[in-house]
């Protein structure tokens, strides 16, 4: 594969901006290569079978260093001063600053629920799942947020085992619920 | 036994009562979560898999069937009832039906987006009757090289159509593949990027990473990016149309229909490319070409249509061959894999009755959406003014239910949180989603499908193309990489269906600024 083949480079679509770089691909570049470095560390180690030409070390082989040079292409790219496309979507709004303390919020709330779904059971954790992330997300109306977080989680534990049969865990509300 | 023998008897074990009714709740399933904004068809089927946990695959299929088609349904209310097309698909969608819903004409616009779905969706729906059999046929006799190329075909070809940067697009093809790496080898039986973690012995629980990828990653992007005004909607009475619109939306839907089957089979990324092609050959046949741009009705007709039959279309490759072509498809297939059904060629015979009923259910299916959804629109209209912390913390919730529901294990929620993540960066760096999601899926069959045919050959790697289709298959894929670079360098002003796409949604947002 050689450098000139890909289509980064190219300028941004929008006019009315600043020609800028983004710099911030370059470590997304790196974790991938990484990524890819450690796929062909890995299949290294494995051991090829008998009656078996191929082995289970050549496709990872392909995707380690496939992954490897497109990494080296997209730093190259950004470097050059390719900006990636964000996404849009209904409730998207690309002009304002990104928020990433909400974010943080958000991926602290799962992280408790993780640690916690095994020894509430997911009747609590579940409530507490949804309260957290609709205050995370601005929202100032507490007491209706607990209560549909509570009819919500109990609400699924219920659907779960009466509709579909699958008792999911009921952590300290065992034999409660 | 006839095709249509066939597409009788599944719709004669269809129609029981229960199925029925299975068919019922997931078109009301799939429009409901559909119409809420920031969630699109694949994230539907993927946020509701866990419901078919306990069901058996036939009812679980048909309840498949009503959400996929609700969700799709779903999906054009929010396009024309407020100005942000949620998917590149409803992006023409959005255009002409949204100025039509400011011009007072919301319930022509979903009325036409409706009905013309459900032609679309029928006629789609017999064409699969029609030739995944045939091409089911051919399919089993296609050797390992052969299919190997096929498969490599498939993913290069939308990596490279779709989007505007095809770095991007191969970055998050490898991620993908790497990600269907993680388990255990299939002839050694040795761990593969483990980490040395136990529950990483076997394949990634699909749950989580479809919908880490569509539904958490979608979350938290939106949470970073969060509308602080809240966007219009635009009031609605229940669907109709007069004699006029129904002289000018007859043609659009078929013409539709044309262009979206043919795409919605081949591995093109979906329904981007036919609903553009079928909007600007409206807006070049239409006798009203003075409306367009301010609300013409050929121009939702038409895109709506060629959406919904590229829905139908998708099912070929699907079931002839075990080849998902699309985000919403491949989520599908996993959930037939869950069920220990082995996708490929041999389905249409091993699991004949599934499909047929399966089939029978997309157009029972579609016809509910229109009785039950017609009525229930101004219903519909009402979700999109559900406060977002809430919706996106429902999003939430259900995503970790659904990953935690499989095993009852919280590893899968921390992996859940992983893909979101994932999911996550992609959008912020604009890797496209769907490589990644193929990948995931079709790494594992493409690595046996490699080995089989180096079995074969004992190693060599001319092996590979040792069949006149697999060489033929070779050749199509060296061109499509190809001839884009060519043209690009002999005409440089040209511009690429996914360019141009990107260009009208451009041209939308600056007439949203000035507003």
């Amino acid at each position: 594969m050689s450098t000139t083949t890909h289509s980064g480079g190219r300028p941004p679509a929008e006019p009315a901006e600043q020609p800028r770089r983004d710099l911030a691909q370059l470590g997304l570049a790196a974790v991938t290569a990484v990524v890819g470095a450690y796929t062909m560390y890995d299949a290294s180690t494995l051991q090829v079978g008998f009656a078996d030409p191929v082995g289970p070390r050549l496709f990872p082989y392909v995707i380690g260093a496939g992954l490897l040079v497109t990494s080296a292409l997209l730093a190259l790219a950004a470097l050059r001063g390719d900006v990636p496309e964000a996404e849009g979507g209904e409730d998207v709004d690309l002009d304002v600053r990104a928020d990433w303390a909400t974010v943080g919020k958000l991926v602290a709330i799962i992280g408790i629920t993780i640690v916690t779904v095994g020894l509430l059971g997911w009747a609590i954790s579940g409530a507490i799942l949804f309260t957290g992330s609709t205050w995370a997300l601005g929202s100032r109306t507490l007491v209706r947020d607990v209560i549909v977080g509570c009819v919500l989680s109990v609400g699924s534990w219920y659907a779960f085992y009466v509709g579909l049969g699958i008792p999911l865990s009921a952590g300290i509300l065992d034999g409660i619920l | 036994m006839g095709n249509l023998d066939l597409l009788l008897g599944g719709l004669q074990s269809a129609a029981t009562p229960e199925n029925l009714l299975y068919a019922a709740i997931g078109v009301l399933l799939g429009t409901f979560v559909g119409v809420l904004p920031g969630i699109g068809p694949a994230m539907a089927v993927a946020l509701l898999l866990p419901v078919t946990y306990s069901l058996e695959p036939t009812s679980a299929f048909i309840m498949f069937a009503g959400i996929y088609y609700g969700g799709m349904y779903g999906g054009s209310t929010t396009s024309i009832l407020l100005n942000t097309p949620g998917e590149s698909a409803s992006v023409m969608t959005a255009l002409e039906g949204n100025k039509m819903a400011k011009a007072g004409r919301a319930a022509q616009a979903l009325a036409t987006a409706a009905i013309g779905s459900f032609i679309a969706g029928t006629i789609g729906t017999l064409l699969v009757a029609l030739f995944a059999p045939a091409l089911a046929e051919v399919a089993v006799t296609i050797g390992s090289p052969s299919y190997f190329a096929i498969l490599l075909f498939a993913l290069v070809m939308t990596t490279t159509l779709l989007g505007s940067s095809k770095v991007r697009g191969f970055l998050s093809l490898f991620l993908g593949l790497t990600i269907g790496l993680v388990g255990l080898d299939l002839n050694t039986g040795q761990a593969r990027l483990d980490l040395g973690v136990t529950q990483l012995r076997d394949p990634l629980e699909i749950v989580a990473v479809a919908v880490g990828i569509f539904a958490l990653g979608e979350a938290f992007w939106v949470a970073a990016h969060l509308r602080r005004k809240p966007l219009q909607v635009i009031p609605v009475g229940r669907p109709w149309m007069g004699r006029a619109d129904w002289g000018r939306s007859w043609k659009p839907w078929l013409r539709g229909t044309a262009f979206g089957f043919p795409f919605g089979a081949i591995p093109a990324g979906g329904a981007e490319i036919p609903t553009f092609l079928s909007y600007i050959t409206e807006r070049r046949l239409s006798r009203h070409q003075d409306e367009f741009g301010k609300g013409a009705i050929e121009g939702v007709a038409g895109p709506e249509a060629a959406n919904n039959a590229s829905a139908a279309g998708m099912f070929v490759p699907l079931l002839a061959m075990g080849i998902p072509v699309t985000a919403t498809a491949s989520v599908m297939l996993a959930a037939l894999t869950s069920y220990g059904i082995q996708p490929g060629p041999q389905l249409m015979t091993e699991q004949s009755d599934l499909v047929w009923t399966l089939l029978a259910s997309l157009l029972i299916g579609n016809t509910l959406l229109l009785v039950l959804n017609l009525p229930l629109a101004p219903l519909w209209a009402k979700l999109l003014r559900i406060p977002r912390p809430q919706l996106y913390a429902g999003i939430l919730f259900f995503a970790c239910l659904g990953a935690f529901a499989a095993n009852q294990d919280a590893f899968d929620v921390f992996l859940l949180l992983a893909f979101g993540l994932l999911g996550l960066a992609m959008r912020r760096f604009g890797l496209p989603v769907l490589p990644l999601i193929l990948g995931v899926i079709l790494g594992p069959i493409m690595e046996l499908k490699l080995r089989e045919a180096l079995t074969i050959s004992d190693g060599d790697l001319s092996g590979l193309w040792s069949e006149p289709l697999a060489v033929v298959v070779y050749v199509l894929t060296a061109l499509i990489v190809v001839v884009p670079i060519v043209v690009k360098r002999v005409r440089p002003d040209l511009d690429s269906p996914a360019a141009e796409v990107a260009h009208a949604r451009a041209e939308q947002d600056e007439e949203r600024i000035e507003r």
